[in-house]
């Protein structure tokens, strides 16, 4: 186990990606499903049934994650599609994992050294919410909480140094 | 305007119908719209119809799209098709590598239809 010292330094160095991850995202859903995300209110976590995760490997090594609900997730394909919410049925998977990727690519390159030196995994989709992850991450994850349509969603990002 | 046929090359079903629209939101009129899921399926997509423009992304299992790129002289039908990546691999080794490969413009997700039409429509020439 890594002494509390150890843990805090790594959790203040990379407190400060919290707003480029913020910026990663929100440009993502501006420019391509071309709406605007909203800051909730502070309220309990809901029950997010629906995970996009990207592998991060290289400079920076770790676990990409972005969660929300199955309405938030087929209201996201429909709008990438520009088709109506009950017309999206297995997209709806490989809408969240391309925006997941695209969240985790734009982050990298926002971060100096990062673009060439770390390499991104093809997106894997879990629906459902009775599972535990396990990360060797060696400090708190950066998280982003943020609204779509009214509807929350939570990027969070776990590093492995 | 003369329209043009593509091929669009993703793994993700989806991202290839968002190039499709973008293509129509910059203006380019398409005739006819082949999709790919990696490289060498697109490599397949080729050996059978003539295209005049391939949009490929770059991470693709099977046959990711520099491999793609490379190999695309080995086909007939596509020597001289302008290759554009659309990639969120945006560091500029990537472009750089993409480029010496053999595309003729790199475009980073996410995108806008005005970055398509900026790097797409002067490639294409008198085409569209």
């Amino acid at each position: 186990m890594k002494p509390v010292n150890e843990l805090l330094a790594a959790s203040s160095r990379h407190e400060h990606w919290t707003p480029l991850l913020e910026v990663a995202v929100r440009e993502v859903f501006e420019l391509m499903l071309a709406c605007q995300l909203a800051k909730p209110e502070p309220v309990e976590s809901p029950s997010l049934n629906v995970t996009a995760m990207v592998g991060l490997a290289g400079r920076m090594c770790g676990v990409l994650s972005f969660r929300c609900d199955a309405r938030s997730a087929t209201l996201m394909a429909s709008k990438m599609l520009g088709v109506a919410p009950d017309k999206v049925g297995h997209e709806m998977a490989d809408g969240l994992g391309e925006i997941c990727n695209m969240i985790a690519g734009n982050f990298k390159n926002k971060i100096n050294g990062m673009g060439d030196g770390c390499m991104l995994s093809v997106p894997t989709v879990i629906t459902g919410s009775d599972y535990s992850v396990y990360s060797q991450a060696d400090s708190p994850p950066v998280e982003v909480r943020l609204l779509f349509e009214g509807l929350p969603i939570l990027i969070s990002l776990q590093i492995h140094s | 305007m003369n329209s043009i046929r593509a091929l669009i090359v993703d793994d993700s079903s989806v991202m290839r119908k968002i190039v499709e629209r973008s293509l129509r939101q910059a203006g380019i009129e398409l005739s006819q719209v082949l999709e790919a899921g990696n490289g060498a399926e697109a490599l397949g997509v080729l050996r059978e119809h003539r295209v005049d423009l391939v949009l490929c992304d770059i991470n693709m299992p099977v046959m990711d799209g520099l491999e793609f790129v490379k190999q695309l002289a080995t086909v007939e039908n596509a020597k001289g098709v302008p290759v554009v990546m659309i990639t969120t691999e945006g560091s500029e080794t990537h472009v750089v590598q993409a480029l010496s490969c053999g595309a003729r413009g790199y475009i980073r997700k996410p995108f806008t239809a005005d970055q398509v039409k900026e790097h797409v429509v002067p490639i294409l020439g008198g085409k569209s």
